[in-house]
């Protein structure tokens, strides 16, 4: 599962490149499109996740542990929290990015200072917390799977190595968002 | 995969330290530090991304070729952002001619100056 | 079983002991999932095949002889796209990897059995989807996708294309996953780092390129489909794109993708040269060590690919500095092979041809590279027919002919039959004949100016060009004619013995063919590879 995390730190390090170029080249297009967003609620998500890696921990614990019932509570909590995540991104952020016409290539209104270069910031933006979203979404998917094999007491004290797998995986995903929170939220500062 | 269980304390330990650290970096984001904003706030972030690699997924107890694996993507990702930020700064400076005219005319004057 | 006892074939082998579709198509046993690879990738080599031979036909007159140019840019953007993705990369790592890598560990199969028939499947769906793109109309594209011409300025099937190595990029990724795991945690008692054989090195050098290097081009892949449909400019300079980021992300893998492509051939060769000198291997540290070093001095030299294309000239010199450093170990290989071949007692059979074809072409295709990797040439020669035969040297001239040497040395092993030798030889010379003549032209022409991927050409260029088309008749009549007598052998070849070339390596203490679970008892290893110093009858076990 570390090799697998690997081709993913990979994979997002694509897009981190193409980031951090477009971030130097346009610092100040950058700046003005990270002030369009809401640093509020991506801090809330930040902490939502958080909190979903910290029951996910908790997760793998009890199955190491051979508490059923609790690996049952802690993965649904873990399935909650990555939900609520998901809903404040979709219902909250990108209805609200659309309606302001942030969205390039769908709905793209601004017309500040820069706007093309704004426009990129936006393109980065979105395709992240959208690769990132899609790679939660496939996590969901799985830890479904694991409920239902988790209820139906398929783990043990000896055998729990999908736990521990989902669990790194979880993180992982957990460790990008901790990096896009501040690159993306929270440039230029804002007082 | 590691067969170290490890206590309870550590893991709400490390949620505390990520909480109060998340609450750092979006404070410290309305102070105004100029460029140094941006390390601060990477530097948390590598911060949290350890403690959440150490603690939660269990790094600290696995055995080292985990480590190596961790470390050799992030080895390779530093090289591909560094020499392509390499490229992109160093792009322009040495001047650079706006035609053959302008480039003779810096080697050849008296050339150009018989209208070749 | 000892040598003096008549070759009988196994009752019970892995090939025979279930011929139903469904064991085929739902197998885990890796020698099986080799075979479907081989298939796999058989015929996508025909297909680029068929796609170079319009090519090579429409170049016999100057005026371009069979097709329109925008044909012409789909053909050599199909023949670049299937030759790189569906033959050439996989090619040595899954279908000899698959095959040799349990039995050279003394293990029964590799880490992850379901996750292997996966990556075929990934493969073929990716596969698949390449070849509907050629059916529907093709892509025009090259097979770097540049942009902003592969975003902007193209109505062909680009999302299908790129959406196509996409998904088999996963399929790589996936075989080297596999195969890192396999090789750190399955070998057999005794069978430490340096007593690995020499292609088992090679293959690990190549996985940790699938795992590093191929994320990054499926995220560049996946920015062209997102640029295509949303209409941003990520890669588009009106908007304050940058195309070269495209071509940064698109060669930190490509690059190294080739290193995939030759280093598993250089671990076939180091085979071959061993058995058919009946010699160690001279200097196995410098060997294992310049495969690794290959793959990660790879990574380093992305940007030799960019010098004319706008980069800075301080990352251009950079770039140069770095590809002079990776020739470095490719050339401590050839030192070393050549070395082995020193005192040793050689035979020629077909895959020692092949070997010694592999270091002939494979060093003029190295050196050439290293003109290549100097600025100031390229800026003559880049995007030239230089180019083109430089890298078909390393491509056809090292990689293929290390596959087809790779082949006919294991065909024993995986069939329980005997090709025809003589035959196999006349092949390999034609095959090597067919080559030069193809290849070598075309770096005079690139020399002389022309450019690659251009239909018409000026009237002066027109008699190398014809010389290189007869030279890939021979060349395709030299690949036609191991499937033919390969094909033959299956059912009138004479049955192989465990060991025919009484080699050393785990593989060929087993039957031929082998057993599904490879081994009766697990081997224990308790020397060196390549002990060729001592007596046949003791290395030859039964």
């Amino acid at each position: 599962m570390w090799i697998f995390l690997a081709t993913e730190i990979m994979f997002f390090g694509g897009l981190f490149t193409g980031y951090t170029v477009y971030r130097n080249l346009y610092t100040t297009a950058f700046e003005t499109g990270s002030h369009l967003l809401n640093a509020r609620i991506g801090a809330l998500n930040t902490a939502i996740l958080i909190a979903s890696s910290l029951t996910m921990a908790l997760a793998v614990h009890s199955a190491q542990t051979g508490k059923r019932a609790k690996l049952i509570f802690f993965i649904i909590s873990t399935m909650c929290l990555g939900a609520a995540f998901l809903l404040i991104k979709f219902f909250f952020e990108w209805t609200h990015d659309y309606a302001e016409g942030f969205v390039p290539g769908l709905h793209f209104t601004y017309a500040g200072p820069h706007a093309s270069h704004v426009a990129l910031f936006m393109c980065f933006y979105f395709i992240m917390t959208g690769v990132h979203a899609l790679h939660m979404v496939a996590g969901e998917g799985v830890l479904t799977v694991l409920l239902i094999m988790a209820w139906r007491g398929r783990f043990n004290q000896e055998r729990y190595n999908a736990i521990e797998m989902m669990g790194l995986y979880w993180h992982f995903v957990d460790i990008v968002w901790i990096f896009l929170f501040p690159l993306l939220y929270l440039l230029g500062a804002r007082f | 995969m590691s067969e170290h269980i490890a206590p309870l304390k550590i893991y709400f330990f490390v949620f505390v330290a990520l909480m109060v650290l998340t609450l750092l970096t979006w404070r410290i984001s309305y102070i105004d530090l100029g460029q140094w904003n941006t390390v601060v706030a990477l530097l948390i972030a590598v911060c949290k991304a350890s403690l959440v690699a150490a603690f939660f997924m269990h790094l600290r107890w696995s055995a080292s070729v985990m480590r190596l694996v961790l470390f050799a993507a992030i080895f390779w990702l530093s090289i591909l952002i560094s020499l392509t930020i390499g490229d992109i700064f160093s792009r322009h400076v040495l001047p650079q001619p706006q035609s053959w005219h302008a480039a003779a005319a810096i080697t050849n004057p008296s050339a150009t100056a018989q209208g070749r | 079983m000892s040598s003096q006892e008549i070759a009988i074939e196994p009752k019970l082998n892995y090939l025979n002991c279930d011929y139903s579709i469904k064991s085929w198509l739902l197998t885990t046993d890796h020698k099986r999932i080799a075979w479907l690879y081989m298939m796999a990738i058989t015929f996508f080599f025909t297909v680029g095949g068929i796609a170079a031979t319009l090519m090579r036909l429409n170049l016999l007159e100057p005026q371009g002889l069979l097709v329109e140019p925008e044909t012409y840019n789909k053909l050599f953007s199909i023949h670049g796209i299937i030759m790189v993705f569906f033959f050439l990369v996989p090619s040595i790592p899954a279908v000899m990897g698959n095959f040799l890598l349990p039995m050279m560990l003394g293990a029964r199969d590799v880490a992850f059995p379901k996750l292997n028939l996966l990556s075929w499947y990934i493969f073929m769906t990716g596969g698949s989807l390449v070849l509907y793109t050629v059916i529907a109309g093709g892509v025009d594209t090259g097979w770097t996708f540049y942009t902003p011409l592969s975003t902007l300025y193209l109505n062909t099937h680009v999302m299908a294309a790129a959406g196509g190595v996409f998904i088999a990029g996963f399929s790589s990724i996936l075989t080297g996953l596999n195969f890192v795991v396999t090789i750190h945690k399955m070998r057999a008692p005794g069978l430490t780092w340096f007593r690995l054989p020499l292609f088992v090195w090679a293959m690990y050098a190549a996985s940790i390129i699938f795992i590093i290097g191929t994320p990054v081009i499926a995220i560049s892949l996946f920015l062209i489909v997102v640029e295509r449909i949303f209409h941003v400019g990520i890669f588009d300079p009106s908007l304050g794109g940058d195309p070269i980021l495209f071509q940064h992300l698109f060669w930190f893998y490509s690059h190294p993708a080739v290193y995939v492509m030759i280093l598993p051939s250089m671990g076939v060769i180091s085979e071959l040269i061993t058995a058919f000198s009946r010699k160690r291997i001279f200097g196995y540290h410098f060997v294992a060590f310049s495969s690794v070093a290959i793959a990660a001095i790879g990574f380093l030299v992305w940007g030799h690919h960019m010098f004319i294309s706008g980069q800075s000239v301080y990352a251009g010199l950079v770039f140069s500095a770095l590809s002079m450093a990776v020739a470095i170990p490719s050339a401590v290989k050839v030192f070393n092979w050549t070395a082995t071949l020193y005192k040793g007692s050689i035979s020629y059979e077909a895959p020692m041809l092949y070997a010694l074809g592999f270091i002939g072409l494979f060093t003029i295709g190295g050196l050439t590279g290293l003109y290549l990797a100097t600025t100031g040439l390229d800026q003559h020669v880049h995007d030239t027919y230089f180019v083109i035969a430089h890298f078909h040297y390393i491509m056809v001239g090292g990689a293929v002919m290390g596959y087809l040497g790779g082949i006919h040395y294991w065909w024993p092993k995986m069939t329980g039959r005997l090709y025809p030798d003589g035959w196999a030889r006349v092949a390999a010379i034609i095959v090597f004949v067919g080559f030069n003549l193809t290849f070598f032209p075309q770096f005079i022409l690139g020399y002389l100016g022309m450019p690659r991927r251009y239909a018409v050409y000026p009237p002066e260029f027109h008699t190398l060009n014809v010389i290189s088309t007869a030279g890939a008749s021979i060349l395709g009549l030299g690949y036609v004619i191991p499937l033919i007598y390969l094909a033959w052998s299956l059912r009138y070849g004479p049955i192989a013995g465990p060991n025919p070339w009484k080699a050393t390596g785990l593989e060929w203490t087993t039957s031929s063919p082998p057993p599904t679970h490879n081994f009766e008892e697990t081997p224990i290893v308790t020397e060196e590879p390549y002990r060729y110093d001592r007596l046949a009858e003791e290395i030859h076990v039964a």
